[in-house]
């Protein structure tokens, strides 16, 4: 170790131990390129625009790039699926990409084996099989939303008659389209328009979170709440779980879905028995209802909902699927199944998805791959698909490989690639081209499938144009109605989580610990029941029930949710998996064994009884009410109307302080509680931009999270009031002055900064923090590993052990920005500063800017009347304030 | 009876003075001759490459080789292609080019071993300071007459604070930032500079978000 | 001059002199180690290798290892560290505080009573060093030229802190050892062996007790003795301003610097009975040692039970006399919330408990006073932890409270640094004369002629 001035006042300060820890770094070495790539400069970012699909549908997303290091995703402002917005998914998708555990060759029977074995034993079988026109060729995919490799599939049924592409997703649509083929003869995708419409009723629909307009869907309910009487939309929601829909809705009526389904034949043929009912249909008469049918709902209540929207005239436009598959995805696997056990499937292609794990428990999907002589699984993961299949070929990541991707309402969008494949990946097109024995690179079959566009254009921007579907005029069938059934017992409804979907991101950590939006629980799922059930079954929060439906008993810890529907309990799909990796394996537990082919979303319990066992649940926030402080700021539409201020200022007029003296900019942040739904983004998104390490699950349970800006959730007055808290930057901030050390300071624009290479870790300003949003690392959490540290944010210093971190406002954006604008000798203009949490936001609920500027943003914000301050009676004087939500409930109904 | 002679105690007396001056010219000593943090000075390199030959001799313009100080944070570091553009026609088989035309040959990039070394949490921006007229000379000194390239700033914080708190001294006209020979202009020059250039606020210069994030 | 009351006289009229120097001389030089302080030894010696292996791992893993968090991001080690100040002040209190008052009884009881401070204020400035995330830049908390051009933050209570206790242990020290100058040349004459005639004689600087020694010695003692009486009041009062000048509920509070100064002359005395007891037993001082003055000290201890029993009730009352909802929601959590049984735990060994002392047996009961002791040291300690951790687990906003749950790490270091106290303090009685021989022998002569 050679000694340096530091190590030497080190040594003699603290013991020879400690300072071997930070003993002088070796020789440094500068590599340059040998070739310059064009259009690189090291040290500034580039982004590129490509196209991310989760749920059934693209999500424009703009991917940063630090000399080829794919970093950081942001929303695509000009593409229908992101308006600027990212989802969960979107922000960590990056983090997969670097994923340490992803699979990184070919594997034969388990064991590693050439790429070019599998290409000569594919053919042989192609050659046995062409001569018998395909018969015994079958493929499976999820939901295809790629235009290119849909024709390639067509060309490959051509070419191949006797052969069948089979779909399974687990996040289908077989409900929506089916519905659509009884009222219409045909499956159809609803478009909505929820901003044009000022009442809307959603029957389960979880249009915030599951379906494949979600982003563009929160973008619209934010359009529609703004508190005017004459245009305030108003959101009706009956929902058979938590959802994020209910938390906004200004009636929200939780009932197990059968219950659902009796509520809208009734409401369907005589709303006016019910006085409900008769408001509800009165108000989306009156002003342009709009209703939503949820996934878990039968096709025949589907059907009914789109008589009804036709009768209402609702907002709502109607365009071929974009997937065009003629059967449910239901109907397909389980023929596939069938044709397998019947031993008729001799060469099984399965292009991602990971069917040995999600497939309906009642196929027993595993057992019938075993008799499958050759099967292949393309997928990023060497999975529990994998393990069973004859062969496993690592797949390419979307920012690995060339595609093009339909947003949900048709829009497609060119998928391009950052980097090249890490672990030499193959695409889907490529393994489809494979099978057309007509081998051709991802970037061929996408660019001959668009030759008549503008490419340059087209990659620029993100979108194709003019590619959205039209709408298409269809004629409304009778429907039969059929006597619902009784509702069970006691019912199990099936979720998609809110962070791994179906199972495929368990391996994320980012997203293992975003706290779930509902109940806040982190690296794993939990039974979901309301407190009057819990209290009949005896249990509370951690206890593990074991649940028996016909045929299948799992055991997982309950979490008591209030307004949860009764007799019934909530189970995220999703966990439980055995080879998802060393972050997934093992998180929570498996409700796929619970889910049939004939009912996806929903099982009819025979009992449910606590065992005994507990289990510790991982939650961020274990005191869900507000104790009457008013933290989170609600008022009703009515009672605003007239108001100057919504909320009466508590800011004590006088300070022992003198004020900060400002020359330059001032910033601020405002959020929107009337718009926030809730969803996360912010959270993780400032994960991936600030180098946020996650803590694992047990250090979550010792209270150790370290996210900068945590969003609360609180249930008061039957409402779920949601809260994104960051550091408020006060202006007379409690951290600053009991630091001994300064390292918390006051800068000249009113940043509020944490400086770690001056904090020594006596934690005092966190003790003194009244908002508790300072974060210690309390061990060394960041780890630098191969290659996840590619991900890093270059700007931003990754923090050591034993120093306290907090929100910057990402003074990386404003540093980048300022140096910018002082290069042209000007100020740095409104908008010019996006933070990473704002950009994320699907419904624009963050505005950040400069109060100097009397018309920036931030500052009308600040202006509202339904502004107000955070714990202001501190005399704190937060740079961060908010905007109260307003609800604006049916005067005829009394539950508001 | 007595434990210590008078004698035995003079020497004690003197022992415990001279153990008292040991200990402060040792320590004074140890802290001067340790190293200076941010490592050698001018260390070796793979190829002994003259900034004396190149700018002083051949007078070559420093953005020739670092070809993002301009626009980037990072000054740029010479790709091999950039060497080659001379080296393929002179010094073709100068034995010290050995591991250039290696690099050139092979495609893999040669290993410089840096030279000004800043902490993790110091984030450093050529362009702005280029931009505000900070010569190169102000922090690399005279590297045309460096036959052997050489740190001659400490690069320690109240290095940089120096600087930042009264920034004006070190300023000269943007014509001249990559002038290593041309001397700092006047005072008068350099406040006028301090306005047309508007430089922010030393309060804002010295805030520690400046240079930490 | 005050006299001295019969029941402290009259076992050292049965003294001389001479006997009175054998007596204390003699445990160090030539009574050889009985079993209990072998033991003792052996038992605390482990005790503190186990506290110095927990330090090494802690520095090691880092602050983790300990049950903080976010919302109580401090934990036993702050409590610790406040607890053992407190110790650490009953030695300067007895000694600086009785010489000036004149009392003569603290003879016998302040050498010991002053070591007692010195171990426990310096095991107590360990524990913020420990607490600190990155503890190898502790001396950022000092002031001194850096090539950073940065200063410590002096609004911080933090920066007071390491100059009021720095300053007290210095004095402490000082006060302690100009006292022992007299016997350490005593010792060194009557040392058997060269070596210790060395030892001592070193530390003796060459006494030779003439006339013109005692009177600088007198005066330097004298002046010690007043420097060191304000810091009594001085450091704690700082200590406690780490809490009073956050704005949390349970710290932010205005009665803390006497209501901590009260606690830490309560726990002070318990440990000096905790200490004096089993020490009196041993090695048979019951002559100088007397009833009297444990008397005494159960005395001091009513009455510091009542000044933080007052305490206690001020900081009710006044949360509810502020009406600040923050303040109120903080006393009921303390007194029905999840750290309830502590709270109530505490009051019962500091408020109730002591009650005892109304009664004159309760107070002459020697194994009475010896378990009052421990059950004052451990309500101390709890009323400690409460403040530090109860305040933080409920503060301002629901969405963040939490709790805090100690690992067994936290309790290895609480136990190891009682164990390295005691340690010390073994040690102190076997080389240094655990009471004051040249006091003793003036006393005596005092009595003599009398």
């Amino acid at each position: 170790m050679k000694l340096s001035r530091r190590d030497f006042l080190k040594l003699s300060a603290a013991s020879a131990a400690l300072a071997s820890a930070g003993c002088s770094a070796p020789r440094e070495p500068i590599v340059p390129y040998a070739m310059q790539p064009e259009m690189t400069l090291p040290g500034v970012p580039r982004f590129y625009a490509s196209a991310a699909s989760f749920v059934g549908a693209a999500e424009g997303v703009l991917v940063e790039s630090n000399t080829g290091r794919p970093t950081k995703v942001e929303g695509n402002a000009a593409h229908p699926g992101s308006l600027g917005a990212t989802s969960v998914h979107g922000q960590a998708s990056v983090l997969q990409l670097w994923d340490p555990e992803r699979s990184q060759a070919p594997r034969r029977m388990r064991q590693p084996a050439a790429r070019e074995q599998f290409e000569s034993e594919l053919n042989e079988a192609l050659v046995r099989l062409e001569a018998r026109r395909g018969a015994g060729l079958r493929v499976l995919t999820p939901t295809v939303v790629s235009p290119t490799l849909q024709s390639q599939l067509v060309e490959l049924a051509a070419r191949l008659p006797e052969a069948r592409v089979h779909r399974w997703d687990p996040l289908n649509r077989d409900a929506t389209h089916e519905g659509a083929r009884l009222a219409f003869g045909r499956a159809l995708e609803p478009i909505y328009r929820l901003e044009d419409s000022r009442a809307v009723l959603s029957l389960d629909c979880r249009f915030m979170e599951d379906e494949p307009g979600r982003l563009n869907y929160i973008r619209q309910y934010a359009r529609s709440r703004s508190p005017k009487p004459q245009s305030m939309g108003r959101l009706y929601v009956l929902e058979s779980a938590p959802s994020l829909a209910g938390a906004m809705a200004d009636h929200c009526y939780a009932m197990p879905l059968a219950e659902i389904e009796r509520w809208l034949l009734a409401f369907a043929n005589a709303p006016a028995a019910d006085r409900t009912m008769r408001a509800i249909a009165d108000d989306l008469k009156k002003n342009r209802g709009l209703i939503l049918a949820g996934e878990g709902l039968s096709p025949w209540a589907h059907a009914l909902v789109y008589r009804l929207n036709h009768e209402l005239g609702a907002p709502v436009a109607l365009i071929d699927p974009i997937d065009p598959y003629p059967q449910p995805h239901a109907q397909s696997i389980s023929d596939l199944a069938q044709a397998m056990h019947a031993g008729e499937v001799e060469l099984l292609v399965i292009v991602e998805g990971n069917p040995g794990y999600d497939a309906p428990a009642d196929l027993d999907f595993a057992a019938g791959l075993a008799r499958v002589p050759l099967s292949v699984h393309l997928s990023l993961y060497d999975d529990e698909t994998s393990a069973r299949c004859t062969w496993h070929l690592p797949a390419t990541h979307y920012l690995e490989h060339w595609s093009d991707a339909r947003a949900f309402d048709g829009t497609a969008a060119i998928v391009q690639p950052l980097i090249a494949p890490l672990y030499g990946g193959v695409s889907p097109h490529e393994i489809v081209s494979l099978l057309l024995r007509r081998p051709q690179s991802g970037y061929e079959s996408v660019r001959g499938r668009w030759k008549a566009i503008d490419w340059e254009a087209a990659l620029r921007k993100g979108v194709v144009e003019n590619t959205a579907f039209p709408p298409v005029k269809a004629a409304l069938r009778t429907v039969a109605l059929p006597t619902p059934k009784e509702p069970a017992a006691w019912s199990v409804r099936l979720v998609p989580d809110s962070s791994v979907l179906d199972g495929r991101f368990a391996n994320n950590a980012w997203l293992q610990e975003l706290p779930r939006p509902d109940t806040k629980i982190t690296w794993g799922n939990a039974a979901l029941i309301s407190a009057d059930s819990a209290r009949q079954l005896e249990v509370e929060s951690g206890d593990v029930l074991e649940i028996n439906t016909h045929g299948a008993t799992i055991h997982v810890p309950a979490c008591v949710v209030p307004g949860h529907p009764e007799k019934s309990v909530t189970i995220a799909l999703g966990y439980g998996r055995a080879r998802a990796g060393r972050v997934g394996n093992g998180a929570g537990c498996d409700a796929y064994p619970l889910r049939l082919s004939d009912s996806l979303w929903s099982a009819d319990a025979t009992s449910i009884h606590k065992t005994g066992s507990r289990q510790a649940l991982a939650t961020t926030q274990n005191h869900a009410r507000m104790e009457g402080r008013g933290h989170a700021k609600h008022i009703a539409l009515a009672d605003l109307i007239g108001q100057a201020r919504a909320f009466e200022d508590e800011t004590p007029e006088h300070s022992l302080y003198p004020a900060w003296p400002y020359d330059s900019y001032r910033w601020a942040m405002s959020i929107n509680l009337n718009t926030c739904v809730g969803c996360n983004a912010c959270t993780i998104a400032c994960q991936a931009e600030n180098n946020i390490p996650t803590v694992g699950k047990d250090e979550v349970i010792a209270g150790r999270e370290m996210h900068w800006i945590r969003v609360d959730r609180y249930f008061e007055d039957r409402r779920t009031l949601f809260m994104p808290v960051p550091c408020m930057h006060c202006e007379n901030a409690p951290c600053e002055y009991v630091c001994p050390v300064g390292a918390p300071v006051h800068d000249s624009e009113g940043l509020n900064l944490q400086v770690y290479n001056r904090c020594v870790g006596t934690r005092f300003c966190s003790q003194n923090c009244p908002y508790k949003v300072r974060r210690f690392n309390f061990l060394q959490y960041s780890k630098d590993d191969e290659p996840l540290k590619a991900q890093k944010n270059p700007e931003v210093t990754v923090r050591m052990r034993g120093v306290m971190e907090k929100c910057t406002y990402c003074l990386q954006r404003i540093t980048r920005a300022r140096i910018e604008a002082d290069k042209e000798n000007r100020r740095m203009r409104d908008g010019e500063v996006v933070t990473a949490c704002q950009a994320a936001c699907p419904a624009g609920a963050i505005v950040f800017g400069d109060l100097a500027d009397e018309q920036s943003q931030v500052a009308l914000a600040k202006r509202s009347p339904l502004k107000y301050d955070l714990l202001a009676e501190l005399n704190t004087r937060p740079r961060t304030s908010y905007e109260g939500r307003v609800v604006n409930p049916n005067p005829e109904l009394d539950n508001g | 009876m007595q434990v210590f002679s008078p004698v035995a105690v003079l020497f004690l007396k003197i022992a415990a003075l001279a153990g008292v001056a040991a200990i402060t010219v040792g320590a004074t000593a140890l802290y001067k001759f340790l190293p200076a943090p941010g490592g050698e000075v001018s260390p070796a390199q793979p190829i002994p490459f003259s900034h004396q030959h190149h700018v002083g001799d051949d007078g070559i313009d420093c953005r020739y080789c670092h070809y993002s100080v301009e626009k980037s944070s990072f000054a740029g570091i010479p790709a091999t292609q950039v060497c080659m553009t001379c080296h393929s026609q002179l010094f073709t088989d100068a034995p010290v080019l050995a591991p250039l035309r290696e690099s050139a040959r092979t495609g893999q990039p040669l290993r410089w071993t840096r030279v000004h070394k800043l902490p993790g949490f110091v984030f450093f921006d050529h362009s702005i300071h280029v931009a505000k007229g900070v010569g190169c000379v102000e922090c690399h000194g005279r590297v045309d007459k460096m036959p052997r390239i050489r740190r001659v700033a400490s690069l320690e914080m109240q290095w940089c604070l120096g600087c930042h708190r009264d920034p004006a001294p070190h300023l000269r006209p943007p014509a001249e930032v990559f002038d290593l020979a041309a001397p700092r202009p006047g005072r008068d020059v350099q406040d006028g500079l301090m306005k047309t250039l508007h430089i922010a606020s030393v309060r804002r210069l010295t805030d520690c978000s400046t240079c930490h994030r | 001059m005050a006299e001295l009351r019969g029941d402290i006289a009259a076992p050292l009229r049965r003294w001389s002199y001479a006997s009175v120097s054998d007596k204390i001389a003699d445990l160090v030089l030539t009574r050889p180690a009985h079993w209990p302080w072998l033991a003792g030894f052996a038992v605390t010696f482990a005790g503190s290798a186990l506290f110095f292996g927990a330090i090494a791992y802690l520095f090691v893993k880092g602050v983790g290892i300990f049950g903080i968090n976010i919302p109580v991001a401090w934990g036993f080690a702050i409590a610790n560290f406040v607890w053992w100040i407190g110790i650490g002040h009953a030695g300067t209190f007895i000694s600086a505080i009785l010489l000036l008052l004149r009392q003569k009884w603290r003879t016998s009881i302040n050498r010991f009573a002053e070591a007692m401070t010195l171990f426990a204020a310096g095991i107590a400035g360990l524990f913020p060093i420990l607490h600190l995330g990155r503890p190898w830049f502790f001396y950022w908390l000092a002031p001194y030229p850096n090539v950073m051009e940065l200063w410590p933050q002096w609004r911080s209570a933090l920066v007071w802190d390491i100059f009021a206790i720095s300053t007290y242990l210095i004095v402490s020290l000082l006060f302690w050892y100009a006292g022992l100058i007299p016997d350490l040349a005593t010792l060194r004459d009557r040392a058997t062996s060269r070596a210790k005639r060395v030892a001592y004689g070193l530390f003796a600087l060459g006494w030779r007790g003439e006339a013109r020694h005692w009177a600088r010695h007198e005066s330097l003692y004298l002046l010690l003795a007043g420097l060191a009486t304000p810091l009594v009041v001085s450091v704690h009062s700082v200590v406690s301003l780490d809490f009073a000048i956050c704005i949390v509920p349970g710290y932010h509070s205005t009665v803390f610097p006497p209501y901590f100064v009260a606690g830490a002359l309560f726990s002070g005395f318990a440990m000096v009975l905790t200490l004096a007891i089993p020490m009196r037993h041993f090695f048979r001082l019951e002559d100088f040692i007397t009833l009297r003055h444990l008397e005494n000290s159960a005395k001091v201890l009513l009455a510091c039970g009542w000044l933080v029993a007052y305490g206690y009730f001020i900081e009710t009352f006044t949360a509810y006399y502020s009406g600040d909802p923050y303040e109120i929601a903080m006393v009921q959590d303390r007194l029905a919330g999840f750290y309830a049984p502590f709270y109530w735990f505490l009051l019962l060994c500091n408020v109730l408990a002591p009650q005892v002392f109304w009664w004159r047996r309760a107070r002459r009961s020697v194994w009475l006073l010896f378990a009052m002791s421990i059950v004052v040291n451990l309500g101390m300690w709890t009323e400690r932890a409460v403040i530090v951790i109860q305040s933080m687990h409920h503060d301002f906003m629901p969405s963040a409270w939490g709790n805090f749950i100690p690992t067994a790490w936290d309790w290895t270091l609480l136990l190891g640094s009682i164990a390295f106290f005691a340690f010390l303090f073994l040690l102190f009685l076997r080389f240094l004369p655990a009471i004051s021989i040249s006091e003793m022998r003036e006393l005596v002569h005092e009595e003599k002629h009398a």
